[in-house]
């Protein structure tokens, strides 16, 4: 019984992963770009999952981690689409007659793709020096974090000559020598896309068999208990706390490549709320939950905002009341159950083979 | 002017936003002091008070509105206050994330609700001829020196308030059932207390300041649906920096808070203004982890 089971989600998980991997071939070119553009947030999500579902500390300020991969790799493709020497628009704009030196070495674009992991990498470690040394715990790094994505952003919005302001980055042609419009190039992102969310899924269940992924639960579990056991927590919540911030990093890179443009808007707090609320609807501990959760409330928000767009706002309210009342309720949301069913299947099979 | 008058004038700015946070802040550190939840959508209830004084001032033709918009505001924070905590927060205590998520969905809902009946630009409240006016200081080093009565007025406000609060902490028996419940939970619940009524209380009380706050705010600043937003994660800070559920560290926090921040805007800018002032909140977290002002305790698991 148990053995068809596992045989018939095997033949589920790789129709879907076909349906998935064919999808440039069936979905209109509209319908593909959201695709990707959902997958690439999915990153953000499976990084909460391991900041907040494994190492408990539930951070507000993810659009921070997202914005630093998303900038930099826009900083890059802003340079890019000029010619040898030119400045970027909202620069000239702003009165700037040379490039700022910390600009400069964005025109290669190794150096921006190593900033993508590097920036959000680096900032968590300090972040995760401060705040988990000092046992700085739940509700405080909540606030805390969320006041940095304020700061984050109106910083963002008040250097317009610098980062291009409310606007953001945007007009972007070429990267690495494609031309960013083509069908082609849109194609390969998505595959590329997909390949990056399906490598991280693997790689997010091996190491939660490891002995990283044991010991981030337990001391998510009792941390004091483990302290005295002679680990130390704060080393392990901050390698979740890296962890996750370059997940969410690379999120915002292969977003900004799909969408064309990022801004403040898609760094502050509000955007950082909604990356918690795709990791909690899919179960906070569930990595595929988190990814099925984020394309799912996305495509949601896609239909709902564009026809009734004052709606959006009234459900997604509704639905994080539902999403913390449900636990409490006693009816657990099925489909969540279902989701971690399926999980607990996939770990299953994988334990098999 | 004076560099003096330019400077004191920026640290009476600063003490009168100050005054706001502290009435914003009060709420939301008692209940997170006493109960263990942070209500994101206690932002929302200086937009209610904003908008419940504006009502006022429309409907009402007399020149003492304010302190008539100032009560509406106190019952109207009170009223929502109550029914968020009976129909919602009283589920999710002890569950610190869930309660999060919640409010904060309530938040979304005021607010676009905010944006359907009042629009989404602001609406004014415009002071009376009484508030109207500016203290003018004349001649000595102080000369120009402007002090408008609006920031008097939300300054004695804020004042009037934490002398009325303390009173009630300190001597009445709803006070010392707080104050009980705060430092022992299970004790004061085996003593008798009605932990649950006293955690009610606390709540509606602090939206209800929250309310009066926001009615105060309209005279300074336009009401609009995120006025709530851009003030809430200052008033967090002030929580984290006072320390949970304690009146003095709230006040000393909610001071440096506003005053760092006019101060450090008047020799930077705004937006680095906000930088520095992050950095000196988790700088002194570094020293004080439990903030300013904390209970000593045994206890070695604490939320």
């Amino acid at each position: 019984m148990k053995g068809n089971a596992a045989f018939l989600m095997r033949i589920l998980g790789s129709g879907a992963l076909a349906l998935l991997i064919l999808g440039p071939f069936w979905l209109s070119s509209y319908d593909l770009s959201l695709l990707g553009r959902f997958l690439s947030l999915s990153l953000a999500a499976l990084g909460l999952v391991w900041v907040w579902g494994y190492g408990g500390v539930l951070s507000l300020g993810q659009g921070i981690f997202f914005g630093l991969g998303a900038y930099a790799l826009a900083m890059h493709l802003k340079l890019a689409a000029l010619p040898e020497g030119e400045l970027p628009d909202f620069m000239v704009w702003n009165g700037l007659t040379q490039l700022p030196w910390w600009w400069v070495p964005f025109r290669n674009p190794y150096f921006a793709l190593g900033m993508v992991l590097l920036l959000p990498a680096l900032l968590a470690l300090v972040l995760g020096f401060l705040l988990f040394r000092r046992r700085i715990t739940g509700a405080y790094i909540a606030l805390i974090t969320q006041a940095l994505a304020l700061t984050f952003a109106t910083l963002l919005i008040s250097q317009q000559g610098l980062t291009g302001g409310f606007n953001g980055l945007t007009n972007f042609s070429v990267f690495l020598g494609y031309s960013v419009g083509e069908p082609g190039f849109q194609k390969a992102l998505y595959w590329l896309t997909l390949g990056v969310v399906v490598l991280v899924l693997g790689l997010s269940y091996r190491l939660k068999a490891s002995f990283f992924g044991k010991t981030l639960l337990a001391i998510r579990g009792g941390e004091n208990r483990m302290r005295f056991l002679g680990y130390d927590p704060a080393l392990f919540k901050t390698a979740a706390f890296i962890l996750g911030a370059v997940l969410t990093g690379v999120s915002g890179a292969l977003f900004t490549l799909h969408v064309g443009v990022i801004s403040p808007a898609m760094v502050g707090v509000v955007p950082s709320i909604e990356m918690v609320i795709w990791a909690a609807i899919g179960g906070r501990e569930s990595f595929l939950g988190a990814v099925g959760a984020t394309v799912i409330l996305n495509l949601i928000k896609d239909r709902v905002s564009s026809a009734f767009p004052s709606a959006w706002s009234y459900l997604m309210g509704l639905l994080f009341v539902l999403v913390a009342l449900a636990p409490i309720l006693g009816t657990k949301a099925r489909g969540l159950r279902l989701l971690q069913r399926l999980e607990a299947r996939v770990e299953e099979v994988r334990g098999r083979g | 002017m004076g560099e003096a008058a330019l400077w004191i004038g920026q640290i009476f700015n600063g003490l009168s936003v100050g005054s706001i946070l502290i009435m914003a802040a009060l709420g939301l550190a008692f209940s997170f002091g006493l109960m263990r939840v942070i209500n994101m959508a206690h932002g929302e209830f200086l937009m209610l008070g904003g908008y419940l004084a504006f009502l006022v001032q429309q409907s009402v033709p007399t020149p003492y509105y304010p302190l008539l918009s100032l009560f509406i505001a106190f019952l109207g924070g009170a009223l929502v206050g109550w029914l968020l905590e009976s129909g919602l927060v009283r589920f999710l205590y002890e569950r610190p994330a869930e309660t999060l998520l919640a409010t904060w969905g309530i938040s979304l809902v005021l607010q676009q609700a905010a944006r359907d009946l009042f629009g989404p630009t602001g609406v004014e409240v415009t002071s009376p001829p009484w508030l109207a006016g500016t203290l003018e200081v004349r001649g000595g080093v102080l000369d120009g020196l402007g002090l408008p009565y609006v920031r008097l007025f939300v300054i004695g406000l804020a004042l009037l308030v934490l002398v009325l609060l303390w009173a009630l902490l300190r001597w009445t028996r709803i006070g010392l059932h707080i104050r009980a419940v705060s430092q022992n939970r299970e004790m004061a619940a085996a003593l008798g207390i009605n932990t649950r009524a006293v955690d009610g209380f606390v709540f509606a009380l602090g939206s209800s300041l929250a309310g009066l706050g926001g009615a105060a705010l309209a005279f300074l600043a336009p009401v609009t649906p995120t006025v709530g937003q851009s003030y809430i994660v200052d008033a967090f800070l002030v929580v984290i920096l006072g320390g949970l559920g304690s009146l003095g560290g709230t006040v000393i926090a909610g001071l440096l808070v506003g005053l760092a921040s006019a101060l450090l805007q008047a020799l930077t800018s705004v937006s680095l203004a906000k930088v520095l002032l992050l950095l000196l909140v988790v700088l002194i977290l570094q020293v004080r982890p439990r903030g300013l002002v904390s209970l000593r305790s045994r206890a070695l698991e604490e939320v």
